[in-house]
C-alpha cells in the first residue's frame, strides 16, 4: 500500500480539477500565450497524481523518497504549474507570472527555477528516458520509488519515445508508469492525418509493455489505471488516456487552433463562467 | 614518453579505477563500448553499466535520469555522435538544467582514417563549446586523458570530453600539471606563441623545434581546456609576442582557433592564424595522409608560424 499523500484536496478531486482548469485558463490569459489544449486535456491526469496517488511533500520538494512526475509533453507546464502551487510549492500569485521575465514559470518547466519540477522538458520526445534513467538510479540506491510520466499523442511520433520503450522493457523496469495523454490533436492537425498511431497499444504491447486503456478524463478510472499498473511487475506499464483536447471549455475542446492559442478577453470570460 | 597510447584505453582504466572509491558513477554507452573501452568498467562493475542499444538519443536522455537522482553518469559513444544525433538531448536536458553528466566521446577528428567524412568528427568542440553551462577539454595523450577524466569527478555540471581513435604520441608524463581551466606552457619563446589542443600539441612542439634551427623561438601552449578558456594566458601571450597561431584537429570554424580570435579580437587584437581543416568534409586515408592532406602537419605550422611573424612586423 502507498503510503498517504500529503497534500490531499479538501473537496472532491473533480472539483479541484475544476479548479485546475480555471487557473490554467487565467494563467494563459494573462500571459498573452501558452498551450491551452494540451493543458486542458491533462489536467484531470495530473490532479490524480498529485492529489491522490504519488507520494509527494511539498513542504520538502526534494525528499528523497517522493515518487517523481516527469512532464515530457512540456508544454502542458500551466497545467503543471496550477497542480503544483495548489500542492503548495510555491504561492499561487506566482501563476500569473507564467512566461514573464524574471519569473519562476518558464514556457516550459525549468527544474531550477520552479519548485517541484523533477526535470527541464520541452523539446519533445525525451520525458521518457529521463524516467527510465530515474528508475535505473532508484533501483542502484535501493530507493522504492514509482516513476510516472506524462507524454503527448504528437509526441510519439519522436523516434526516441521508441528508444526508450525498448530500454524500460529491456532493463525489466516495473516502476515507471508512462501515460499518454491521447487527445488525437497535434499541432498542424489530427494525429492520423498527420502521422498514423494507431493500432497503438498493440505498439506498445509489442515493446514488451503493460498496456491499461481509460477514458482520462474519468477521476476513478485514471485512479483504478495507476493503482493497477502499480502492481504490476516484471516490466514497464503505460496508461492509455483517451482525452479531449481543451476538456472543459466547449469552444476548446477537440479544436487544433487551440493548441496555442493567445485567449481573447471575451474568450476568456466565456472559459470562466462554463468553468465555474 | 614518446611511446604511442590509446586515449581510449586511459579514459576505460581511469574509470574503472574511479568506480571503487565513487559508487556514484554509472556508465553509459551506446553500443560502442569496446571501441570507447567504457567495456573496461563494463567487466568491473556490470551493475552500473547501461548499454542502451545503437541509440544516441536515448543515451544522453537516460543518463539525465540517473543524474537526477544523484548518480555521475558518464556517456559514451563517437564525437561525431555526441555532437549531432544526441545534441538536442545533451542541450536541453543535460546542459540547461546544469545536470552532472559527463560526456566523454572517442573517435574524434581526421585520425579516425579509414571510415570516413561521415565518422570524422570535427565541429563537436564548436557545438559543445556554444553551450551554456558546458565545459570542453580535449587531452593531448593518454597521460591527459587519465588526468581530465579524474578532474571532470570533481568538477560539477556538464563536461564534454573528447578523444581519438588512433594511438597518441605520449608527450606528457603523471607529474605533467593539469588543471581544468588552465592552460600549460610546453616550450617558452617570444618570437611567436603556437596554441594548440589534442595531437596538434605534439605536432606544435616538432613544429616549434624546426624553428628553432632557423633561430625563431616560439612558446607552445597546451589549450586542453577550451571551455572555460585561460583567457589570461592567452592575452599575456599575446601582448608578450604580438601573433599567435592555434593548431587543432578540428574545424578553423567554432573551436580553439575561433575561441582565441573571439578573445584577441576583443581584449588585444594582434596577427591570428588558425591552423585546423579547412570548411570541407574530409574523406578516408590513413590518419598520417590525412594529416599531411589537410595541413596539420609540423611543416605547416612552421610556415604559417613564419607568415604571422611577417604579419606582425608590417
Amino acid at each position: 500500500m502507498r503510503e498517504e499523500v500529503l497534500s490531499k484536496p479538501k473537496g472532491s478531486l473533480e472539483s479541484m480539477a475544476r479548479n485546475i482548469r480555471r487557473l490554467v485558463v487565467q494563467m494563459i490569459y494573462e500571459a498573452g500565450s501558452g498551450h491551452v489544449g494540451g493543458s486542458l486535456s491533462a489536467v484531470d491526469i495530473l490532479t490524480a497524481l498529485y492529489f491522490h496517488h504519488m507520494k509527494h511533500d511539498p513542504a520538502i520538494p526534494k525528499w528523497p523518497d517522493r515518487d517523481r512526475f516527469i512532464l515530457s509533453k512540456g508544454h502542458a507546464a500551466p497545467a503543471l504549474y496550477a497542480v503544483l502551487a495548489e500542492s503548495g510549492y510555491f504561492p499561487k500569485e506566482e501563476l500569473m507570472r507564467l512566461r514573464q521575465i524574471g519569473g519562476i514559470l518558464q514556457g516550459h518547466p525549468n527544474m531550477n527555477k520552479t519548485p517541484g519540477v523533477e526535470a527541464s522538458t520541452g523539446s519533445l520526445g525525451q520525458g521518457l528516458s529521463i524516467a527510465n534513467g530515474i528508475a535505473l538510479g532508484a533501483a542502484l540506491t535501493g530507493k522504492a520509488i514509482r516513476v510516472y510520466v506524462l507524454i503527448g499523442d504528437g509526441e510519439l511520433d519522436e523516434g526516441q519515445i521508441w528508444e526508450a520503450a525498448m530500454l524500460a522493457n529491456h532493463y525489466k523496469l516495473d516502476k515507471v508508469t508512462a501515460i499518454i495523454d491521447y487527445n488525437k490533436l497535434q499541432v498542424d492537425g489530427p494525429v492520423d492525418q498527420i502521422m498514423t498511431l494507431e493500432p497503438l497499444a498493440d505498439k506498445w504491447t509489442a515493446f514488451g509493455w503493460n498496456v491499461i486503456e481509460i477514458n482520462g478524463h474519468d477521476m476513478g478510472a485514471i485512479l483504478d489505471g495507476l493503482e493497477r499498473t502499480d502492481q504490476l511487475v516484471g516490466g514497464p506499464s503505460i496508461i492509455i488516456a483517451n482525452t479531449i483536447k481543451g476538456k472543459g471549455v466547449s469552444f476548446m475542446e477537440h479544436s487544433v487552433q487551440w493548441h496555442a492559442k493567445a485567449i481573447g478577453e471575451d474568450e476568456f470570460e466565456l472559459a470562466m463562467k462554463e468553468l465555474s | 614518453m614518446s611511446e604511442l597510447l590509446f586515449t581510449q584505453d586511459a579514459y576505460g582504466r581511469a574509470l574503472a579505477e574511479l568506480g571503487e572509491a565513487r559508487q556514484e558513477i554509472v556508465v553509459l554507452d551506446a553500443d560502442v563500448s569496446k571501441g570507447t573501452k567504457t567495456s573496461t568498467f563494463a567487466e568491473r562493475f556490470p551493475e552500473r553499466f547501461f548499454n542502451v542499444g545503437c541509440a544516441e538519443q536515448n543515451l544522453f536522455g537516460t543518463a539525465a535520469g540517473l543524474a537526477l537522482m544523484d548518480m555521475m553518469p558518464f556517456a559514451s559513444t563517437f564525437a561525431m555522435f555526441a555532437c549531432t544525433r544526441g545534441l538536442d538531448q545533451i542541450r536541453n536536458t543535460i546542459a540547461y538544467p546544469r545536470l552532472n553528466v559527463k560526456v566523454v566521446a572517442t573517435h574524434g577528428g581526421i585520425t579516425v582514417g579509414g571510415d570516413g567524412a561521415s565518422h570524422q568528427a570535427l565541429e563537436d568542440v564548436a557545438v559543445m563549446r556554444t553551450i551554456p553551462n558546458m565545459t570542453v577539454i580535449v587531452p593531448c595523450d593518454a597521460p591527459e586523458t587519465e588526468k581530465a577524466v579524474r578532474a571532470s569527478v570533481d568538477w560539477p555540471g556538464p563536461v564534454y570530453i573528447r578523444l581519438a581513435r588512433a594511438p597518441r604520441l605520449t608527450i606528457t608524463d603523471k607529474d605533467t600539471p593539469f588543471s581544468i581551466g588552465r592552460g600549460t606552457i610546453f616550450r617558452r619563446g617570444d618570437d611567436a606563441v603556437i596554441i594548440a589542443a589534442g595531437l596538434m600539441v605534439a605536432t606544435a612542439m616538432e613544429a616549434a623545434e624546426m624553428l628553432a634551427e632557423s633561430g625563431i623561438e616560439t612558446t607552445v601552449v597546451n589549450m586542453h581546456t577550451i571551455k572555460p578558456l585561460d583567457v589570461d594566458l592567452v592575452l599575456e601571450l599575446a601582448q608578450r609576442t604580438g601573433c599567435i597561431v592555434t593548431a587543432e584537429e578540428h574545424s578553423t570554424l567554432g573551436g580553439l582557433g575561433g575561441a582565441i580570435a573571439e578573445v584577441l579580437s576583443e581584449k588585444c587584437p594582434v596577427p591570428v592564424q588558425r591552423i585546423g581543416v579547412q570548411d570541407v568534409f574530409t574523406e578516408s586515408g590513413k590518419p598520417q595522409e590525412l594529416l599531411d592532406k589537410y595541413g596539420l602537419s609540423a611543416d605547416h605550422i612552421a610556415t604559417v608560424v613564419r607568415q604571422v611573424i611577417m604579419a606582425r612586423r608590417s
